[in-house]
């Protein structure tokens, strides 16, 4: 058999997106949320009529004056009559139109953005544990939830209205050079500097806006603190300090979120500036033009009003593209995680292993976290099926480095690891979680009740099947200790329970996912003993015919098992083999056991 | 809400205010200044076939000044609307935090993370969200008193029309209003609950991947998700409905002022150009009044994170604090008097008035500690350890009794006080996002040689040598970096280097081996001469050290004693501490009758 070169393994952090193009990130969110599309075309057909109707009142406004008010022979009210019905026609197709428009954007766009949120969600689980850990949870949580608000604010005017001002832009200046070439010709000079100005203002905008996703990240980041370190902080009183902790990263927002606020106001403001001195040049010139006799008094306060009709949509549009740079922000932030590849994937046509006793090996193992020093070397080892194996050692030396390989929560930087003669990369994850299961030393527990909580190990499992998992493991005295029994909630992340009590939780949650190999990373180390010689029974009558690993600081453990392995300072096995036989053998275990022994030993 | 909104920036907002009022009258004159130049150059000099460049002057110049003094209004109401806005933000969060900092760890324990983290986070800024755009609502307004002034001058008739229009929109508006809160509160509370079940599925990471339950999240993600997308669809179709109407209403007016005026100028009583004046009033009201109604319907969202902010604000039951210091000699003594603690217990968590049990924790628990002397508790999972001693370092007030540090009941001691004297290792660890050296000193000045003299105490010093940077090594989000003994040690290193006179260590080394476990209790023995001790702990090695042994079970001191004499006489206890030695024993047992019959 030999030995397959693994490639290096890559650690990626998540990427920031930041050096996606706006276009770019469009075209990506509509891509990642074809929803968006669905329906498009009559959507802005719709908004077409809408604008339309909106474009009829300022026209039919303009004629009453001219034919029905102004005209010779005194006010014609039939044709105002006449006028004023069609106006009214308008407003009600305008308002129909813009009732469907609305709806059916507001749809599209939240069905489009719950895809996203979905796909990053499922994304996020789907990286290897080590990128996750490359994020702090809360700027994690920001990307499936603040950052896609923020996308749908913009999705659900912005991007339509945007399109509607260009057709309105094209139709204004078409009219315009009817009327008056020459005028036209006026507005466009002073227009085609803004565009400009608008392109680098929008960069700039851009970027302060992606500096404020930033900072509420650590914003949250900071808050969080204050929340999970509760007990801490007041142990030590170093409230002060933290909340100056706090305070630094709420000004940095604050500073943040004006210097966004300041660049989107000067790219407004520039739009309407130059919008109203483009009235004032134009009836400048327009006089000019109207005193030489080229061109109506009527004429030139109608080419005012299309100034006008082509002035507002640039302005709006500016605006819009502040929130587009906004929400293009958030997009990028959601895309980035997307994007990030997972580097512990399900392998495709992964290897289905049949259930059974399960034998473990590695190959030449090596493993070290990104940009530090090995933990582990050169790591051989073969575990033969339905063995108790415990692991021992110093700590930090990697053992629960090595429970993680094994579960594959990482991949091995050199080497391999095989279940059953199998590379774990080859191995389907549906088989490989149902197969090997890890208790870690930090269990989590979801805030709901203990049933549900052990539940999670296998959700197929009836009230009853958890039950007899409760009994089995002889926790039914403790269940019916406390107050609601099974039905007892355990708060956020467990803290309604003792430390241990946790724990026997963590614990029955693993056994009713039934697996044949169980990696319990010193999951018993907060429970009294007598309650762990207890359960280490119950266990150890269970899994026959299972495989285990336990790493253990308190040695009973290890004297309990069929082979100890001894792992010590960089990620090395000095010794294997019995405890019987280690014992005597005076080498590390020999030591790590005395000092046990001594320990237990009373006087 | 807005009344403190505005005490507490008065002058952003009134910069912003004015800025809007400036915005409102220009634009309102805008249609004014236009007719007063046509009339008084363009229409002389097309008169005359000539323009003298004194009548472009004017026309240029009275244009731009409008145009000018117009856009000066609008920076000055965005830009200090956005600042009193984010300033308003940054203050209540941090009055947010404070609070955090501030209630009891009872309060915490009441209270979810995520539900906090959202209070300080979104709903601040839903709360102040508003005062973005409420000086331009002001603005609106004058500019519609402005435009019912100039109707009145024109022509009473025409005024009346505006007099029905304008409060016609306003009573649209509040309809609106009204129809959306509820929506909108629905939709923000849904957007908590998304992030609420997004936090806790991230923090659940390394389970769901080791269960492989990443379906089963996405699941219970995508339920919540969907239920918040058709609670937005559903703004979005009340917002449909309404936003059409408000729209059509000044347009609606437009026509009205066309028809009346039509009539008004054929009874002479008016002129042409007058009732354009009007009409093109009432069509650049339309946009601006638009603007209302979104102010309006951000109101809700507002109103909402409003409430859930001044809810965490005006939570009461800080702890109170007395005045007195502990004193500062050697060793104190540690002594309580029949204390009781117990946990409120929600039997229906989710309900907001669900009905609550107690789940007695602590139960009349009487102990004296003399200073200098160590002493262990000891207890099977779940008796109360961990509450006693959050009692004794005052995280928890008794429901009953009290707790006497040096004779001083811990409630006179002032805010503090406590911690100066006493220091605690949290069965939990909880390591900062900071450097090693941070998380040890936590800010106070210590020098790097007291550093690593506590690092060398809680066995620490040889691996804090080998990372990357020392102790100014990061160590990442609660100190992800470390190893599960790595970050015990730094723990424990922080409460040394206080040079505490009471240390309470509950269960500081469960993560650390034998060996290590052995030495960092020898030194701190030697340490901790003049320190009294309150241990709890489960191995014999520990317990030997205690002068004085407690043994609890169902939070109830059961028996004292020294360990000799507890091991003697309290069958719980012997149970618990020989458990290991009988079952080795046992062990011992089969394999010799298993050899023996082979
Ligand atoms: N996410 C990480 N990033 C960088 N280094 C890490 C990370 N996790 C662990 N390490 C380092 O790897 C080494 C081995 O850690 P590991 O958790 O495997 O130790 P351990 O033997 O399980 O220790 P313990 O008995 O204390 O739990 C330690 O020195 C630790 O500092
Ligand atoms: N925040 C809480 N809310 C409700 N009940 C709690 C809370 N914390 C602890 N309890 C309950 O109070 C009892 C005592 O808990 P405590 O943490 O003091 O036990 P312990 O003796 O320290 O246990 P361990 O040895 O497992 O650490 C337990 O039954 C536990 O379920
Ligand atoms: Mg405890």
């Amino acid at each position: 058999m030999s030995l397959r070169s693994a490639p290096p393994v890559e650690h990626h952090g998540i990427a920031s997106g930041r050096d996606l193009s706006t276009w770019g990130t469009l075209r990506r969110g509509i891509e990642l949320s074809p929803e968006l599309r669905r329906g498009f075309g009559v959507t802005v057909l719709l908004a077409g009529l809408s604008t339309l109707g909106r474009v009829l009142v300022p026209f039919v406004v303009q004629r009453v004056t001219d034919e029905g008010i102004l005209a010779a022979g005194g006010p014609h009210e039939d044709v105002v009559a006449r006028y004023v019905a069609l106006a009214l026609a308008g407003v009600v197709v305008t308002a129909l139109s813009a009732y469907l428009v609305n709806v059916r954007l507001f749809r599209s766009s939240e069905t489009g953005l719950a895809t996203l949120r979905l796909k990053a969600f499922r994304h996020i689980h789907d990286l290897a544990m080590l990128t996750q850990s490359t994020e702090r949870r809360g700027s994690l949580v920001s990307r499936v939830t603040s950052d896609v608000d923020t996308i749908s604010m913009f999705v659900q005017f912005g991007g339509l209205m945007l399109m509607v001002n260009v057709a309105q832009i094209t139709l204004a200046t078409v009219l315009m050079l009817v009327y008056s070439p020459v005028l036209a010709l006026v507005v466009w000079a002073c227009f085609v500097p803004l565009f400009f100005i608008i392109r680098l203002l929008q960069g700039v905008v851009g970027r302060a806006y992606t500096t404020v996703r930033e900072r509420v990240g650590d914003l949250l980041a900071a808050i969080s603190e204050a929340v999970v370190g509760a007990q801490a902080i007041r142990a030590y009183a170093v409230e002060d300090r933290t909340a100056q902790r706090i305070d630094a990263a709420i000004e940095n927002h604050r500073v943040a979120a004006i210097g966004a606020q300041a660049r989107a106001v000067l790219a407004f403001t520039s739009g309407q500036l130059v919008s109203g001195l483009t009235t004032a040049v134009v009836l400048v010139v327009g006089t000019v033009l109207a005193a030489r006799g080229s061109l109506t008094l009527g004429e030139l306060l109608a080419f005012l009003f299309l100034v006008n009709l082509f002035t507002m949509p640039v302005q709006q549009a500016t605006e819009i593209l502040n929130e587009m740079q906004n929400a293009v922000a958030g997009w990028r932030r959601v895309i980035g995680i997307i994007d990030t590849p997972a580097d512990v994937a399900d392998p495709a046509d992964g290897v289905v292993l049949p259930r059974g006793p399960i034998t473990v090996r590695f190959e030449a193992v090596g493993f070290a976290y990104p940009g530090g020093e090995p933990v582990l070397h050169d790591i051989d080892l073969a575990i033969a099926p339905r063995r108790r194996v415990a692991v021992v050692g110093e700590t930090g030396t990697g053992k629960s480095t090595l429970a993680k390989l094994l579960t594959r929560l990482m991949d091995p930087t050199t080497g391999r690891v095989l279940v059953d003669g199998t590379d774990l990369r080859d191995v389907a994850f549906s088989s490989l979680r149902q197969r090997v299961v890890l208790v870690p030393q930090e269990g989590f527990l979801f805030d709901a009740t203990l049933l549900e909580n052990i539940r999670f190990g296998r959700p197929a499992a009836s009230d009853d099947d958890v039950r007899l998992t409760i009994t089995e493991l002889g926790l039914d005295g403790w269940v019916s200790g406390l107050p609601l029994g099974l039905a007892t909630h355990v708060g956020q992340r467990g803290e309604s329970l003792s430390a241990g009590e946790r724990q026997l939780v963590a614990l029955a949650r693993a056994y009713l996912a039934d697996p044949d190999l169980l990696v319990l990373d010193e999951a018993t180390s907060a429970v009294d003993p007598g309650t762990e010689v207890r359960l280490q029974r119950a266990l150890d009558s269970l899994t026959r015919g299972r495989t285990s690993i336990a790493i253990a600081h308190r040695l009973s453990t290890a004297e309990a098992a069929d082979e100890v392995v001894v792992v010590v300072d960089a990620g090395r096995i000095v010794e294997r083999g019995p405890h019987a036989e280690l014992v005597g053998r005076g080498g590390v275990y020999t030591g790590l056991h005395d000092s046990w022994v001594a320990q237990q030993q009373s006087l | 809400m807005i009344r403190r909104g505005i005490a507490a920036q008065p002058r952003w907002f009134a910069v912003a205010v004015l800025g809007a009022t400036v915005y409102g009258v220009m634009t309102g004159l805008t249609a004014w200044a236009i007719g007063w130049v046509v009339q008084e150059a363009v229409t002389p000099a097309i008169e005359a076939g000539h323009a003298t460049s004194g009548q472009l002057w004017l026309v240029g110049g009275v244009l731009s000044a409008v145009v000018l003094v117009n856009v000066v209004g609008v920076v000055g109401r965005r830009l200090a609307g956005g600042i009193a806005m984010y300033n308003l933000g940054a203050h209540y969060r941090r009055e947010v935090t404070r609070q955090y900092l501030r209630l009891p760890l009872s309060w915490h324990h009441r209270h979810p993370s995520g539900q906090l983290l959202s209070n300080a986070n979104a709903d601040v800024e839903a709360t102040w969200n508003i005062f973005a755009p409420l000086p331009m609502a002001i603005g609106v307004l004058v500019m519609l008193a402005f435009g019912i002034v100039q109707m009145l001058v024109v022509d009473p008739f025409l005024a009346v029309v505006g007099l029905t229009v304008f409060p016609l929109l306003f009573a649209a508006n509040v309809a609106f209003q009204r129809a959306m809160s509820p929506r909108m509160t629905q939709a923000q509370q849904l957007r908590a609950d998304v992030s609420q079940v997004a936090h806790e599925s991230f923090e659940a990471a390394l389970i769901v991947k080791s269960l492989g339950r990443e379906d089963h999240e996405t699941e219970r993600f995508r339920a919540v998700t969907d239920e918040l997308r058709d609670a937005n669809i559903e703004v979005g179709r009340t917002r449909g409905r309404f936003d059409p109407a408000i729209e059509a209403i000044p347009t609606l007016g437009t026509l009205a002022v066309l028809l009346v005026g039509t009539h008004r100028v054929g009874s002479g009583s008016l002129s042409a150009a007058e009732v354009a004046q009007i009409a093109y009033l009432f069509s650049i009201t339309a946009f601006p009044v638009r603007a209302l109604g979104w102010v309006l319907a951000k109101l809700p969202r507002s109103v909402v994170g409003w409430d859930r902010v001044s809810a965490v604000l005006e939570a009461r039951g800080a702890m109170d604090h007395g005045d007195r210091d502990l004193p500062r000699s050697g060793a104190s003594t540690v002594a309580t008097e029949s204390v009781s603690y117990a946990y409120e217990i929600e039997t229906d968590p989710g309900e907001p008035e669900g009905s609550a049990t107690l789940h007695p924790a602590v139960v009349d628990v009487t102990l004296e500690v003399p200073a200098g002397a160590t002493v262990a508790v000891v207890g099977p999972t779940g008796s109360g350890k961990s509450t006693l001693t959050n009692l004794l370092m005052r995280l928890v007030d008794p429901d009953t009794g009290v707790v006497l540090v040096d004779g001083i009941d811990l409630r006179e001691v002032r805010r503090g006080g406590v911690s100066e004297v006493a220091a605690l290792v949290p069965q939990q660890t909880f390591l900062f996002d900071d450097t090693v050296r941070g998380n040890v000193t936590l800010g106070s000045a210590h020098d790097d040689a007291a550093l690593w003299r506590a690092l060398e105490v809680a066995h620490a010093a040889d691996f804090v040598r080998r990372l990357g940077a020392g102790l100014d090594t990061r160590v990442g989000e609660r100190g992800a970096s470390l190893s599960g003994g790595q970050r015990q040690r730094v723990a424990l290193a922080r409460a040394i280097i206080r040079d505490p006179q009471l240390l309470i260590l509950d269960d500081a080394t469960s993560a650390v081996d034998p060996s290590v476990e052995q030495g960092i209790l020898d030194r701190l023995r030697r340490a901790s001469a003049g320190t009294t001790v309150v241990v709890v702990a489960y191995r014999m090695a520990t317990v030997l050290l205690a002068d004085e042994v407690f043994y609890v079970e169902g939070g109830r001191v059961v028996d004292r004693g020294t360990h000799a004499a507890l091991l003697g006489r309290c069958p719980g206890y012997e149970q618990l501490m020989t458990a290991y030695a009988r079952e080795a024993a046992e062990r011992a047992a089969i394999t010799a009758t298993e050899e023996a019959a082979r």
